[in-house]
């Protein structure tokens, strides 16, 4: 099946190559006045963007950095570069339009295969624009938007304008603020009512350029009763210098609807991942993240959901798998502010070598929020000594009817597993391989199953010789 | 030489020597039976022919088929044709038996084992155990009971159909429904392919699967050797018997 996105790091990503892609438009280093004006120049974009993006800026530049939690101090934030045009085209409707430099990148990568075979539609963004986007037709008719996100502002600019920055607002932290101000490509989703998206619609982001910033802001809209499944996919190749992936996610799941978000973020080991990633959930509406991260250099992310009515549910499983050199700093966020509401949290993490990764979680549940339930189970598997986890976990209880659990273990793969496994035949990397697809496996059940074969195949290539 | 033959093993874990100078021979086509009293090392021997790195070989030899296996790794020796039955089969959550099973056959056989010809085999082996098809898509062992884990350490032998077979006091904890269920998955194996070596603390198994031999281990050695018979004569007697009689010899 494709070559979906999930397979090495290290010394077995496979992704590390470099496009013989020369960009239309580079900006200058550093995020400046000049720079914004540019990026919305470039795009075309009515007045009113370029006010917020400068008002972000604002916000972007009096925040100070986090220093709650990893080591960001080999961000260099001014010599990145902000803003890459790759090509003349963009979002082209089919592949044979996208410039033929790129379209090999994701031909190599297997996205037009996997689109003719299990998506229902796929967008794909190259360096800061989507080059790609296309939905199926049937989906189109039945009023489905999938487009790039300066086409959503374009095209739909009162849908657009009604909810964007509406879920993650600009003062919402320094690097919400930051894509606020910079926010390139990304996916704007409409479903109307009651329309199912049968299969999930993917989005595949991939950094080319070095020591480079990537923005995507995705926009989804799950109207009342409807359900969908969006898929993100994230490479880069391996350059000797830092890069910076800060997304932002916002999505509103209205009365009845069901959505899911799965994010399989693979990126090279240079990279930052910053992202902000938040589901406003309505009346007896079901969202879900789930969210594998298993690339980067250091990841925070804690995908996050609002129960704002009655009956809202959520479901949080996150994997991380940190490696020697990398911090994973994952978790989830649940605010449960209506009567009945519920929501779970899974998150397991896999430490090699010496990785780290850590859990980070709030459980808030809202006076008045009757009967509110929410359950946080975290489990972390250490693979050797050196190996880190920690676990964060917030909650805030104001309500005294709530139900809040918390359960965390912390595990190392255990000798006498390894050897039962050994005499049955199996080699002793294989029976730690075996083990650590068992501990994920609760997670990996609920990926498409190409996903999770790729999940399987990623971890038996992380864990060949990692014993004995 | 088609033999599974075990010459003057001593070993030891954490400096306490258990096995002292162990000497026993398990031809091809039959079943022995290793009993003796709690604290004898029989089970010690069983990880130790099974290659558990806990235990060290301070002297002698192990041999299969007339060729060493004390340096080889656990899975070579399993590959080579060896198989315990554990006493506590291990929980690995998260791995489904037949996910498992299908591993293990492949690393046994050194192919690829197409679905139809896994199934094929599970399938007469669950007939032969009464077993239903759910349990497959368990979690290795994760919840089991202890009768269930005995179970499938039988339904494990029958699909991998090693050479040489070490059931650890595979008896232990089990009903007698259950116990019948074990002994004839072990019946099942019996023939001029298969050798098996049945430890166990009581004669009752015996009446079940029928053995060829019996030896009896007193710390850390086989002390005595007989036809099935010297089961039944333990049972009626108890070991301090036994203990005694050595003891006189001695």
């Amino acid at each position: 099946m494709s070559q979906v996105d999930l397979s090495a790091i290290g010394e077995e990503y496979k992704y590390h190559f470099v496009d013989e892609v020369k960009p239309v438009f580079v900006a200058e280093r550093g995020l400046t006045r000049r720079v914004i004006e540019a990026i919305s120049y470039h795009k075309g974009e009515p007045e009113w963007m370029l006010k917020f993006r400068l008002r972000a800026l604002e916000i972007f530049q009096k925040k100070p950095m986090p220093t709650w939690g990893p080591d960001l101090s080999g961000l260099d934030l001014d010599n990145l570069v902000y803003y890459v045009k790759p090509a003349e085209v963009r979002d082209a409707k089919s592949w044979e339009e996208v410039p033929e430099e790129i379209r090999k990148t994701y031909e190599r990568l297997g996205i037009p295969e996997a689109e003719r075979k299990v998506l229902a539609g796929v967008g794909a963004q190259y360096d800061s624009e989507m080059v790609y986007h296309r939905v199926r037709e049937e989906l189109e008719r039945q009023g489905v938007i999938f487009v790039a996100i300066e086409e959503g502002l374009k095209k739909y600019e009162d849908l657009f304008r009604e909810y964007f920055a509406k879920v993650v607002p600009p003062e919402d932290n320094k690097f919400a603020a930051l894509n606020s101000a910079a926010w390139s490509g990304g996916s704007f989703v409409y479903v109307p009512p009651g329309v199912k998206v049968e299969l999930p619609l993917q989005a595949y982001f991939r950094v080319n350029t070095p020591e480079f910033g990537q923005f995507e802001r995705t926009l989804i809209i799950v109207d009342e009763g409807a359900e969908v499944h969006y898929i993100e996919g994230c490479t880069a190749p391996m350059y000797s210098t830092e890069s910076l992936h800060t997304g932002v996610i916002e999505i509103v799941v209205k009365r009845g609807a069901r959505s899911r978000y799965t994010t399989i973020q693979n990126w090279s080991t240079n990279m930052y991942n910053l992202v902000t990633q938040r589901a406003l959930v309505y009346g007896d509406a079901f969202h879900e993240w789930l969210d594998g991260n298993l690339g980067s250099k250091v990841t925070m992310k804690y995908p996050s959901s609002y129960l704002l009515e009655p009956g809202a549910r959520t479901e949080i499983l996150s994997i991380a798998f940190a490696k020697t050199g990398q911090h994973q700093d994952t978790g989830a966020k649940i605010i449960l502010g209506a009567p009945h509401t519920s929501g779970t949290i899974v998150s397991k993490s896999i430490s090699k070598g010496e990785g780290r990764a850590s859990y980070r979680g709030l459980v808030k549940v809202l006076e008045g929020a009757k009967g509110a339930k929410a359950n946080v189970e975290c489990d972390a598997l250490l693979i050797d000594p050196e190996s880190r986890t920690d676990t964060y976990p917030y909650i805030e209880i104001e309500e005294d009817t709530a139900h809040v659990g918390h359960e965390a273990t912390v595990s190392k793969i255990n000798d006498e597993q390894i050897f039962y496994l050994q005499s049955r035949g199996l080699k002793e990397d294989e029976a730690a391989a075996l083990i650590v697809r068992g501990f994920i496996e609760p997670i990996a059940k609920e990926l498409p199953l190409e996903y999770a074969v790729e999940l399987n195949r990623l971890i038996e290539l992380e864990m060949e010789g990692s014993v004995g | 030489m088609n033999q599974l033959e075990i010459r003057d093993l001593w070993a030891s874990i954490d400096g306490e020597t258990i096995l002292k100078g162990v000497n026993l021979v398990v031809p091809k086509g039959e079943v022995h039976a290793l009993m003796g009293p709690n604290g004898a090392g029989k089970s010690t021997l069983g990880k130790i022919l099974a290659g558990d790195p806990e235990y060290v070989v301070e002297k002698g030899d192990i041999l299969l088929d007339g060729e060493s296996i004390l340096e080889l790794s656990p899975d070579e020796r399993a590959r080579k044709g060896l198989f315990l039955a554990f006493q506590y089969p291990v929980e690995v959550p998260g791995v489904t038996i037949a996910n498992f099973l299908r591993l293990a056959l492949q690393a046994k056989l050194g192919r690829e084992v197409g679905v139809a010809e896994f199934w094929a085999k599970v399938k007469k082996a669950l007939e032969i155990l009464d077993w239903d098809e759910s349990y497959l898509s368990r979690y290795l062992n994760d919840g089991f009971s202890g009768g269930e884990k005995k179970r499938n350490e039988i339904l494990q032998l029958l699909v991998l159909e090693p050479s040489y077979a070490v059931l650890d006091e595979t008896d232990s904890g089990l009903d007698i429904d259950a116990l019948k269920v074990v002994a004839r998955g072990v019946n099942a194996m019996r023939g001029s392919g298969f050798g098996a070596l049945v430890i166990t603390h009581y004669q009752r198994i015996l009446n079940y699967i029928q053995p060829d031999k019996v030896h009896v281990m007193m710390d850390g050695r086989i002390v005595t050797s007989g036809g099935p018979e010297l089961a039944l004569e333990l049972e009626a007697k108890g070991y301090e018997w036994l203990r005694e009689r050595v003891k006189e010899g001695a």
